[in-house]
């Protein structure tokens, strides 16, 4: 029978296959087999609620970066005017895709459209009366902003998290609008300390000092405005943590974070924690501009929107400065990570956070397991004692099964989940449905008096449109599981997707050769152990 | 061996006592659920969860009082239980706030309920673990969920329909519209957290009762072949007898494997594994007495001569829906 022969040697070679990727890993990491690192590799993962570790889900504020950038065209179209001369009263950001421009003089108008038209490029612009237009951001540039700000606020919380060091961490976009980033670190016990560091803007800025600093804001303005092309700024009164000054200062920065090459912790001349920072080229060409022609002024260091120090320009600055501030040895070290990794374009807000201490999870794992080998094991006497000597070779089947979905969730680099465990245990019961099927539907045929060959041929043959159809509806309702899921959810309907093909290959090819074997063993067969 | 051996039961003729008892579950269900409603998890209600493990044994009444007089929110509306096997003095605190969204302050009431721990005097105690959701996050995830089980109930009543006939579509989307609905009662009744993984279980509850289904409907749809002259009523009956053997087995092992998960598989999959053992009877017993049922209701219960134009041979390729005329409704036999 070379047909037989081909099949069984299939069979072999998918069990070794599987079993080498599936099941041996796990094996050999448990008992400290040494083996192959290709083999290592390809290990079954296990999830955080497993491993314990910390899941984060943060939402990006994507209308901040659509405000920066409206801002930035404003200011643009600002300088602009103010070179040519137009003169306009009033400029103001309405909200985060729009700002307004009133008073534009009537003789003036067609010298506004064109500067306009040169300088804002993504609005569109809606003339009002009285020389006021109103510019509003295309619906796509906003589109491509949102995602850029998300895609930009997931590589630089990818940075940070490698700078932690965290060994295979996660992270993902997700969530309906695709601006929820979705951070996963094993192991981390310090939920804190990560979150801080994940969230932290890292927004750099160093621009010169006008004026301050002042106790109130009022005693900063000029007729009672703040001066064109200025802003104020809150900062750290030095000597006093607690208290807020406030500085006058140049709204364009001479630097940013952007500008940054390199960041570290390096002690000031007083010896307290400072960070040091080498500018790239070009960020130290208008540095060293900005600070030659600013001599005697002072220089405000501003992180996130706040002043840490003022120092005084005493010379042209090129390419190394320091921050200096009231900072400890461990904000210094936060700081200098958070720099290098850069800024985030848009902040964020976190919105779920699980920990999942490394006890429970080694709880989880235990319980898991005893729940599936007790399932298996009630499985595996019933079907011994109900059908005989044909149970075992529902129990092969069963088995083959297990191994490969232990193998393909490996391969595909599936992550093990306890939801996903609890998969793995309805693939047993519903792996064994099969085998049920095919065995009543034997008996039938047995019954009605046909043949031992014939009735399991038929017994395969009838049942296999209804495995068909009832596995097709199974993985139906599964995608829209895996769709629907989230984390777990999404391991366990993994598990279940994949459990329910190998199934179908299981129950009806190989328990199928499992019985022609018997047969042509056997020679002349009367009788079926079933 | 046998279960059965050759049984010969008239399911139909139960149909209506089955509807009955069907409607008192799911009647009762809807009257806990308006009066006491399903308890939502924090993955949906939003909110606070720590687990913590003290030096000392300490009773879930002293976690609450220490709530009560230490947590700004007062404790009236935390949930304090044992958590895992009292032995382990692990407890577990639930608190419907969290922290404000924006910052990195969402975990402020953690450390709230700790602080109110440690104020009370309780010993020493560690955070196995902690899970703080925002409300926001629940509003997604109900939608969500909703959407998921009406695309996969749609999805198998239009797989169904192109696989049998549109009769048996919604013969079985109704039965699992039923398996839900009794679901929810007995989630009800027992006051389990509506989770994720509830909901999970529930989705795949809804796969495995359409499965049964679909084994009886398998054999109505062979037998329509075989049994020309019999009214389809009795088709049914036969049908459903034939495969009672399997329906049982098959139920009785899936139900073993989920006491198993519910026995042994720990804390956070109990509410999975009952979710499971619920949907597993009334998967059963709805794939037996609901959905031919519907069937044999919608189609009237007259001679099967309409279906008796399929082709003879039982293990065809898909089969096309057949064009139906016009369903004969003579009088309904009960």
């Amino acid at each position: 029978m070379p047909n037989l022969r081909w099949k069984l040697a299939t069979i072999i070679l998918v069990f070794i296959a599987f079993a080498a990727v599936g099941v041996y890993p796990l094996i050999a990491a448990w008992r400290g087999i040494n083996s192959p690192a290709a083999l290592m590799d390809k290990q079954l993962k296990l999830g955080l609620d497993l491993k314990g570790g910390v899941h984060l889900v943060l939402r990006v504020k994507t209308d901040d970066a659509l405000r920066t950038e409206t801002e930035l065209e404003m200011e643009r179209l600002r300088e602009e005017l103010m070179k040519r001369n137009v003169p306009v009263a009033n400029m103001t950001v309405t909200d985060s895709a729009h700002f307004r421009v009133e008073g534009v003089p009537v003789d003036q108008a067609a010298a506004f459209r064109q500067a306009a038209a040169e300088v804002v490029t993504s609005f569109d612009r809606d003339s009002g009366t009285g020389g006021a237009f109103t510019f509003s951001m295309r619906p796509s540039v906003q589109a491509t902003l949102r995602s850029d700000a998300v895609v930009q606020g997931r590589e630089t919380i990818e940075r940070r998290v490698n700078e932690l060091g965290v060994t295979e961490p996660s992270i993902a976009q997700q969530g309906q609008n695709a601006d929820q980033i979705l951070v996963q670190l094993p192991g981390v016990t310090d939920v804190e300390h990560a979150k801080e560091i994940i969230r932290n803007t890292g927004l750099l800025e160093l621009k010169i000092v006008e004026q301050g600093p002042s106790a109130t804001r009022e005693a900063l303005l000029v007729n009672g405005q703040v001066p064109g092309g200025m802003e104020i700024v809150p900062g750290v009164a030095s000597g006093d943590a607690s208290g807020t000054v406030y500085y006058l200062v140049r709204k364009v920065a001479a630097v940013t974070g952007k500008d940054l090459r390199n960041a570290r912790p390096t002690p000031d001349e007083n010896n307290q924690p400072a960070v040091g920072f080498t500018l790239n080229n070009d960020g130290a060409q208008r540095f060293g501009k900005v600070t030659s022609e600013n001599v005697g002024k002072q220089l405000a260091i501003i992180l996130d929107g706040k002043v840490q120090s003022a120092p005084q320009i005493q010379t042209r600055i090129n390419a190394d400065g320091r921050i200096t501030g009231s900072f400890t040895q461990e904000e210094v070290q936060n700081l200098a990570l958070i720099l290098r990794s850069g800024a985030l374009s848009a902040s964020m807000d976190y919105i779920e956070e699980r920990t999942i201490g490394p006890t429970l999870g080694a709880d989880s794992i235990r319980s898991g397991l005893i729940a599936s080998l007790v399932g298996l094991l009630l499985v595996v006497i019933f079907m011994l004692i109900y059908y005989k000597l044909s149970g075992l070779n529902a129990v092969a089947a069963l088995v083959f099964n297990l191994v490969i979905v232990l193998g393909l969730m490996a391969y595909v680099g599936a992550v093990m989940t306890l939801p996903g465990i609890a998969g793995f245990v309805l693939t047993m019961g519903i792996g064994v449905d099969s085998n049920v099927l095919i065995f009543e539907r034997i008996k039938e045929e047995l019954e009605a008096q046909r043949g031992v060959r014939a009735s399991i041929n038929a017994g395969f043959n009838r049942v296999f449109w209804t495995l068909f159809d009832t596995h097709i509806a199974a993985l139906i309702s599964c995608a829209f599981l895996f769709q629907f899921g989230t984390g777990p959810i999404r391991g366990f309907a993994l598990t279940l997707f994949i459990g329910l093909i190998s199934n179908l290959f299981t129950s009806i090819f190989v328990s199928k050769t499992l019985f022609e074997l018997e047969l042509a063993s056997r020679g002349q067969v009367s009788t079926l152990s079933i | 061996m046998h279960i059965l051996k050759n049984s010969n039961i008239d399911f139909l003729r139960w149909r209506w006592h089955a509807l009955a008892l069907s409607w008192v579950i799911i009647l009762a269900g809807i009257a806990v659920i308006a009066t006491r409603g399903i308890p939502r998890g924090v993955e949906f209600a939003g909110g606070t969860v720590v687990i913590e493990r003290f030096d000392q044994a300490v009773s879930v009444q002293q976690v609450r009082s220490a709530l009560d007089q230490y947590y700004p929110n007062g404790g009236q509306n935390a949930v304090v239980q044992a958590y895992d096997d009292p032995a382990r003095r692990m407890v577990l605190i639930r608190v419907p706030q969290v922290g404000a969204e924006s910052g990195a302050s969402l975990s402020v009431t953690a450390g709230q309920v700790e602080d109110a721990l440690r104020k009370a005097n309780l010993g020493a105690f560690q955070r196995q673990g902690a899970e703080i959701v925002s409300a926001t996050v629940g509003r997604e995830l109900e939608r969500k969920g909703l959407t998921a089980t009406v695309l996969s109930l749609v999805g198998i009543l239009l797989y169904l329909a192109f696989r049998f006939q549109f009769s048996f579509g919604v013969g079985a989307v109704i039965a699992t519209i039923h398996d839900l609905l009794i679901t929810f009662a007995f989630l009800a009744f027992f006051q389990y957290d509506l989770s994720l993984n509830v909901i999970a279980a529930i989705l795949t509850m809804s796969g495995y009762s359409t499965n049964d289904t679909i084994v009886i409907f398998d054999r109505v749809r062979e037998n329509l072949r075989s049994m020309r002259r019999d009214s389809l009523n009795d088709v049914i009956n036969a049908s459903i007898n034939q495969t009672l053997g399997r329906t049982i087995i098959t139920g009785g092992l899936t139900l073993l494997t989920v006491l198993a998960l519910f026995l042994f598989g720990g804390e956070v999959l109990k509410g999975f594994a009952f979710t499971m053992i619920v949907g597993i009877v009334t998967g059963t017993y709805s794939s037996v007495f609901i959905a031919a049922a519907v069937v044999s209701f919608w189609r009237g219960s007259g001679p099967t001569r309409a279906a008796a134009h399929a082709p003879a041979s039982t293990t065809t390729a898909p089969q096309q829906p057949q064009r139906r005329s016009k369903p004969q409704r003579k009088a309904r036999a009960s």
